[in-house]
């Protein structure tokens, strides 16, 4: 189910704030956050930041493309690099 | 025969399903187009007037994006996904689940045909753990 058009989308207010004020001096930096259920707006593109994905910040450059998603879809959780080989399996 | 938007012309059909056969139009897109150009949903497809036909062919010019449009559409949809490395994205790469349906069983639409692992006996599946 989608959120209330009432409040409008998401974001961390500390978040946007943050990123304001890096517009307002023209300023470049990575930011970390924590905050993956953060809606990417159109003034955070052209920036990057770093997306806790439970372990540590993935640099995320934001793009035009990306208004709108959450910036949790794009630093993934998961680590699944393929099953056990068949000979080690048996062993343990 | 009747031949709308591109290459469908289902013939011994009723126009309400007739229309169906069109790539993005269903039951409901069916019914309303037909309500709006006043033709009976009952009528077979051979029997429409010509006039009908050019009816139901401009009310589905103007109102909905059918066929190789559609396709394209839904495509490119696919495709930004991919791009910006989105998890939708990254899921539709790995040819899996895309909204977060489960992968230990079933998901064989996506998978394909079972890969028989060995090892992955009786006890597998949603039964065990």
């Amino acid at each position: 189910m989608s959120r209330s058009l009432k409040k409008g989308p998401y974001i961390n207010p500390k978040l946007l704030n943050k990123i304001e004020e890096m517009n307002s001096v023209g300023e470049r930096r990575v930011l970390k956050t924590w905050s993956r259920a953060s809606t990417i707006f159109p003034q955070m593109v052209g920036h990057t930041l770093a997306v806790h994905d439970g372990r540590r910040h993935v640099p995320i450059y934001i793009t035009e493309n990306m208004v709108g998603h959450k910036l949790g879809e794009f630093a993934p959780t998961r680590t699944f690099r393929g099953h056990v080989r068949e000979e080690k399996k048996r062993k343990r | 025969m009747a031949r709308i938007a591109g290459v469908d012309l289902p013939r011994d059909k009723r126009v309400e399903i007739g229309l169906t056969y069109i790539y993005g139009i269903g039951r409901s897109a069916s019914n309303q187009i037909l309500a709006t150009t006043g033709v009976s949903p009952d009528t077979r497809v051979k029997d429409l007037a010509e006039a009908e036909v050019v009816q139901l062919r401009e009310a589905i010019d103007r109102e909905y994006r059918v066929e190789g449009d559609l396709r394209r559409e839904v495509q490119m949809n696919i495709k930004r996904l991919v791009e910006i490395g989105c998890y939708r994205g990254l899921r539709h790469r790995r040819n899996l689940p895309v909204n977060g349906q489960r992968t230990r069983t079933n998901a064989r639409t996506r998978k394909g045909p079972k890969k028989t692992v060995a090892g992955r006996g009786r006890r597998r599946g949603a039964k065990k753990k």
